[in-house]
Parts: structure tokens; sequence; C-alpha cells
């Protein structure tokens, strides 16, 4: 490999020139960009109303902000967290960096259609942050949308559900992409059992994506009409059921956490095995268990519906198969764990950030288990339990598994390093500020704080001070990480090929890749992590 | 999902395709006219079934595609069908 | 870029295209499933209703509608079996009679809805909200149930109008069909949830 003529995706001259090169691109390295500078641009923005949210609680009754911007903020915070940052994120930007490349493929199979799906991404995007800046006012319902309020309220409830739609389009056609991918496109000599781990993962993810975001679509389109014509299916007077939108949004939204966790899942089990130098433990377990995964995940929406009135028996019904998904996972922690025993391990930043992942995912993981369980859901339900729960699992699971992987691929797509020593700062900062932040919320739920409330009792003030100062050391060590990464993609050193001696596929080519990848055709091992 | 060499499916099969087609299309039509109680919805939604069954087989050309692609599409059909059992856990029970 | 372009037909896979075209119907199959779940669910609740409100359609326009989408699937499943035995006028003949078709079933629809506009049946009406709830819910389901089967509708005429050009053209031919293969997926799918449709909102008792 002679790297004097060696011409990478960044420095190659296609049709369009300047930025028309980036927003026309087809190359799957080049829309894996334009998605990632545009989900870190919501991430901030999502963070932002956040903290926002965080300084008005840290004391009783009102302090910064009145109680309606209070509600617009936590439904706007959703939206675009979920819709534009986690459910894209990692699919979207290394699910198209790296898998073709993991796979030994050119691209994905429709590259027009990819960079479709990035426009359609970016339309919906400007619509859902449009609903702020109308004159109704931002939708104050949630990001779940939950009917009949969100029927009734005079905000922009329309605007912002068209948006949610069109990003679950585009998540539609990211998904179908990556499914004819893994089936047309493998290199020669790779079957479905000697892929690497992260491309089981994505593609486990595409089916959820692909056949649980259709139901959401036809609830939100159910939605605006009930608001235009009144067509009744979620109201009462009308003969109908609210109880209906939320089986209907939560057949989508359920599935939607493992569109969330499962390609976090994959990245971890990547990083781990090269740096244990260790083949990693269970492949097929932890490849199958992707899908169990991503098929039970359809059967279990109801646990989010336990006070709403469902019959005793769907709710044991629902308990039951929310214990039962929990064991995929398990198996996926049990072989991260056991592929670590006796690996040399090398404590580099990605690795920090993926045992950051596996504590956090954890606490996440078990609490899920109190609130899969109906009796101790009723206790907590809508308290600060659930909002600590599922940010121990989004942000916690996917947040870190999203900075683990940029850490861990940083100097392929970009060919330069990053500084280490600042990496582990804001590695360990990220997760002191991260635990101060959620942890106290356990606490205060337990004891009665309601969730999406602006105002609290003064004896939960101690935890909401607490986790305000979270709040602001997690953001702090955000921004030290971004620059330290900025500062490594302008200023840092040479990234060799293979810098941390992996053996998958990406680390047999040049950093950055060439335009179609692989000069020759890539050799297939029969087991991706092998370091024998 | 190999099959370079398509097949070709013949126009007369087409045809008597059509003809089954119709003739369940009437089928239904007469059941339905009768008051079987709860038999009748059973009776056409199994008449449908076939009905669809034949059209994905023969104009969908599902009969000459690959394994793969049969057991997706009846995955996929399942999954609906599981979905809708369990929403009837909690109407059936309310 | 030259090089590139060389490269696009090496690179041709039909079989990816029409996966892909198929992993598309899955997700058209449960969008409309998200309604037909909606309907199953108001039907437990509200058989009687349901049946009363089905006897206000005209199960002729039904039957009609019914027999002209059957005969149109077939007509593009043929055109398929045309292009692949090299006979280009007929697949150009059986496209524009499938797209003919089409457009009857459109202007049936057109009519069958108009009679109930007439009548101030429409969703948002005044009369739909004094309707008994079950017959409220019924016509809902109907209205969105059939429009956006009809959206679908169109959806495919504007594809089987491409596939029409390209045939002409002969941008389509007997080794290179996989677009009208696709679009005559399309179609079928559209063939396909009609079949459910017509007996769940005309044929109830």
């Amino acid at each position: 490999m002679n790297n004097n003529e060696h011409i990478s995706f960044l420095e190659h001259q296609g049709k369009y020139k300047g930025i028309f090169a980036w927003i026309f691109a087809t190359d799957h390295k080049r829309i894996a960009f334009l998605y990632m500078y545009a989900i870190a641009a919501f991430f901030l923005v999502g963070a932002i109303l956040g903290l926002l949210m965080r300084f008005e609680l840290i004391a009783p009754g009102e302090t910064i902000i009145k109680p309606q911007t209070y509600n617009g903020l936590f439904t706007v915070h959703g939206i675009i967290m979920i819709f534009m940052v986690v459910i894209p994120g990692l699919s979207a930007v290394f699910g198209n960096f790296f898998l073709p490349i993991l796979i030994g493929a050119k691209d994905v199979s429709f590259p027009k259609l990819n960079n479709f799906s990035w426009w359609l991404f970016m339309f919906g995007s400007a619509l859902a942050i449009a609903t702020q800046l109308l004159k109704s006012g931002s939708p104050d319902t949630g990001w779940t949308f939950y009917a009949p309020y969100s029927t009734t309220t005079g905000t922009s409830v329309i605007l912002a559900t068209t948006a949610a739609f069109i990003l679950g389009f585009s998540s539609i056609l990211t998904g179908l992409n990556f499914i004819v991918t893994v089936h047309r496109m493998r290199a020669p000599g790779m079957r479905f059992f000697n892929m690497p781990l992260f491309p089981w993962s994505i593609y486990a993810t595409a089916w959820i994506q692909l056949l649980a975001t259709p139901v959401v679509g036809i609830t939100l389109i159910m939605l605006i009409a009930e608001r235009l014509f009144g067509i009744g299916f979620f109201n009462p007077d009308l003969g109908g059921d609210p109880v209906l939108f939320q089986h209907l949004f939560w057949i989508y939204s359920h599935p939607a956490v493992y569109i969330m966790i499962l390609p976090a899942m994959g990245v971890i089990t990547e990083i781990i095995p090269t740096f244990c130098q260790k083949r990693v433990y269970g492949y097929k377990a932890i490849a199958l268990s992707s899908l169990a995964i991503a098929g039970v995940g359809f059967l279990v929406w109801g646990h989010h519906m336990y006070t709403s009135g469902m019959s005793e028996q769907a709710r044991w019904f629902f308990s039951l198969l929310t214990f039962i998904v929990a064991v995929p996972s398990a198996i996926k922690v049990f072989n991260w764990i056991t592929t670590m025993y006796k690996g040399s391990i090398d404590l580099k930043p990605p690795f920090i950030f993926a045992l950051a992942f596996i504590f956090l995912f954890m606490i996440g993981g078990l609490t899920g288990l109190i609130l899969g369980s109906v009796a101790t859901d009723i206790q907590v339900h809508d308290t600060s339990f659930i909002v600590a729960h599922f940010h121990y699992i989004i942000f916690g699971g996917m947040g870190f598994a999203f900075f683990a992987a940029i850490h861990y691929w940083l100097p392929k797509m970009y060919g330069k390093m990053y500084n280490f020593k600042i990496a582990n700062i804001s590695a360990v900062s990220l997760f002191i500020g991260f635990n101060l932040l959620y942890f106290p919320q356990f606490i205060i739920g337990i004891q009665g704080m309601p969730r999406r409330y602006f105002d609290y009792f003064p004896k939960f003030q101690w935890a909401q001070v607490i986790s305000t100062i979270g709040g602001v050391i997690l953001v702090s060590a955000v921004i030290l990480m971004i620059y330290n990464l900025i500062m490594g993609v302008r200023k840092g050193a040479k990234a060799s090929a293979n810098p941390w001696n992996g053996t998958t596929l990406e680390w047999q080519i040049p950093s950055p890749p060439s335009l179609e990848n692989f000069d020759s055709a890539p050799i297939v091992k029969e087991n991706p992590y092998d370091y024998n | 999902m190999d099959n370079n060499g398509s097949h070709i499916t013949e126009y007369k099969v087409l045809i008597r395709i059509l003809f089954i087609l119709l003739l369940c299309t009437f089928i239904t039509i007469e059941i339905t006219s009768f008051d079987l109680a709860a038999f009748t919805v059973t009776a056409a939604l199994l008449i449908a079934g076939f009905k669809s069954y034949l059209v994905l087989s023969y104009f969908m050309h599902l009969k000459y595609e690959s394994l793969l692609l049969r057991i997706l599409v009846s995955m996929v059909f399942l999954l609906f069908f599981v979905i809708v059992l369990i929403t009837f856990i909690d109407y059936s029970f309310r | 870029m030259s090089e590139h372009n060389t490269h696009i037909d090496e690179h041709r896979d039909d079989e990816a295209s029409k996966l892909g075209m198929w992993l598309f119907i899955f997700t058209e199959l449960l969008l409309f499933g998200g309604l037909f779940l909606v309907y199953s669910i108001f039907r437990a609740q509200y058989p009687a209703n349901f049946h009363e409100s089905s006897l206000e359609l005209s199960v002729t326009i039904g039957v009609i509608n019914t027999v002209v989408l059957l005969f149109s699937s077939m007509t593009i499943a043929m055109s398929i079996t045309a292009i692949q035995k090299k006979n280009k006028k007929l697949t150009l003949a059986l496209i524009g009679v499938t797209i003919l078709m089409a457009f009857i079933f459109l202007v049936n629809k057109y009519f069958e809805w108009g009679h109930k506009f007439e009548h101030g049946l429409y969703p948002g009406s005044e009369l739909m909200q004094l309707l008994e709830r079950g017959h409220h819910l019924y016509f809902s389901l109907y209205f969105f149930m059939t429009g956006l089967h009809a959206l679908h509708i169109v959806i495919g005429m504007v594809l089987l109008v491409i596939a029409y050009v390209k045939v002409n053209k002969g941008s389509i031919k007997h080794d290179k069909f996989v677009f009208l293969e696709n679009g005559a997926l399309y179609w079928h799918l559209v063939d396909l949830i009609w079949i459910f449709l017509f007996p769940l909102l005309y044929l109830i008792s």
C-alpha cells in the first residue's frame, strides 16, 4: 500500500465542488459525516434545553422560566434528542461509515437513496425546530404526543408530528438500505456468521426501523386527522379510545428503544476485543441475541402502559415478556465481561468509554426490571425515577457508546489522532457529571418527585441541586471532549492505518479510506476477531 | 436469491389465477349474505387470506423467489398477526 | 468520474433492487396494518353499528372496483411476461390497460365518495358528529382507509406511467426490467390491501 498514491475519500474530487461535494454526496462515508455534524449540532441544542430545565429546577417555585415554557422545553428536548439525535445517531453515522467497510463492500446498495434519507432527515429536523418559532408556541405534549391532550392543545402539534413522520420515513429508508446492503454486498467469502458484530447489530436495528416505524407513521397521521377532522379514534366522546393511541404509539416506540441501544451494543462489542486483544467470547450468542432483542422487543410495548387502564391480563402478560427481553441483553453483558477475562487490557480512551457504558447500562437495565414489574412500576410511574432510568439507558448507554465510537473510529475517519490525556479527563468527568445528574433522581423518584413538573416540594431540593451541578459538569465535559476531538482532527498527529491493532476489515485499509474503500478484494477471516 | 434465468409465468397461468380470484370474490359475497354470526367474518377473512396467498405467489412471483424472501414475507404477516393478538389481550379482558 | 460511470452497469444488482422493493412493501403493509388494528378493535366494540353502517355502502360499486383491481393486477403481471418474451407492443398495451383500470377505479371512488359528500357525510361534517358512536367510527375508518388506499393507487399510477415511458424509450427491455417489476410489485400491494378492505368494509354482517 503506497501512501503517496493513496487518495482518501476526503480529498477525492467528484462531480461537484465545495459544499455541493458534501450535500449531494452519495459516498456512504461523506453521508456519515453529514449526519454526524448535523446530529452533533442538534445534540448541543437539546443539551442546552436540558440544562435550562435543570436551572429551572434548582429551587422550588418559578426561578427562570414560566411553567408553559417548561412544558415546551421538555417536549422539544424530547423530540430533538429522541427523533433527531438518538434514533439516527449510531446507525446513520457509524452504521453508514463502517457497515459497508466492515462487510468488505464499496458502498451501500442504494447510495442515492442514502443521500435522499439525509435530506429527508434535515427537512424533518428543520420542521421540528420550526415548531419553536411559530406563534402558536412549541408543542407541550411531551415527545409521546399522548391523546387526548395532543388532540386538543392549541400548540403546534400538527407541525411537530409531521416532522416526526418525515424523520421516521428517513429512518425507514436508512434501514431498508442497510438490510439490502448486508444481504447483497458482503465481500466474497463472508457469510453471515463471519460478519463482525457491529454489522449484526446494525442489521437487527434496521429490521426494527423498517417494521416498527410505519406503525407510528400511521398513528401520527391519525392524530393529525383527529385534530383536523375529528375522526374520533382517540376521542371517548365520539366512541374512540385514548388508550388505543398509547398502544399504537408504543408498538413503535418501544422497539425504537432498541433502535437506540442495539447499535450501541454493537459498538461496544467491537471495542472490547480490540482493547483486550482477545477473541470475543460467544460470537454466535452475541449475534443471535441482537436478533432476539429485535424480535421480542416488538412484543413488550405494553409495559409503558401499566397505569393507563389496560386489562389485568395484558399487564401480567407484558410484564412477563419484559423480563424475557432482559435475557438477551444480559447475555451480551456477560459476554463482554468474559471477553475481558485474562485479556491484555489496554486502558485507552475508547475502552474507558466502553467501561463507563457497561456500568451505566447495567444500572439502567436493572432499574428497568423494577419498572417492568407491575407492582413496583405503579409506585414509581411518572416520577423522576423513570427519567433517571431512561437517561441511564439512552444517554449512559447510547450516548456513551457514541462517544466511545467516535474515540475508537476517529483516527480511521479523519486519519488523525486526538490527545489521549484530555480524552481521558473528559471521559472521567462525563462519568462523574452523569452520575451526579441522574442518580439523585432515582432517590427522589421513589420518594414521589413527579416527572415533567416545573415545581416541587422543598424536601427534594437537595437532589435537584446536586443534579444541576452534575448537569453543568456534564455539559462542560461534553464541550471539553468535542474541543479535544476538533483539535485532534485539525492539529493532531497523523494516525496509522491500525492504531489499536484491531482485526476487523476497517483496520486493513488506509486512514482515511479511499473512495471505494478497498483497492483489492479484502481477505475475509473465518472469525473476525482472530488475534492469534 | 440468485435466479438470473428469471422465471417466466405463462399468460395462461395468470388468466387461471384471475378466474380463481374472481370466483373467490363471489363466494365471499354469497357467504356474507347469509347470517352465520361469527363464522361469516372468519370465512370472509380466510378467503381473503387465500386470495392474498394467490396474489403473492403468482402475481408477485413469490413462488419462484428465494426461500429467504418467502420466509421474510411470512414473518411480516406473522408479526402483524401477533401484534393484533396481543392488543386483544388488553381489549377482550377490560 | 468517467471511470465511475462504467462501474455503474457492472454494479447493477436487480436482486438488490427487488429486495429493496419488497422491504418497502413490508413498511406499507404495516402502515395499513396499524389501520386494520384500529378497525378490528372498534369493530369488536361496536359490531352492530358497524354492520348497520356497512349497509350504507353500495356493494355493487365495491364489486366493480374489486374486479377492476384484480383484472389490472393480472394485466400488469402479464406485462412482465410480455417483456420477458421481448414483445414490446404487448407490454405497452398491458401497462396501458392497467393504468386505465386504475383510472376507472378512481372514477368509481370519486362517485362513491361524492355521493356520501352530497348527503353531508364527510370527515369533520356536522352530520358525522351527530352519528352514533359506532357509526361515526365506521365512517371515519371508511374514509381514512379508502382515502389512504386511493392515495396509493395514485402513487402506483405514477410509477406505472414512468414504466410505460421507459418501455417506450427502450430503457426497460427484456434483460433489464427491474423497474417494471418493482412497479408491478407496488401495484399488487394496492390490490392486496383492497382484498382485505373490500370484505371488511362492504360485506360485514
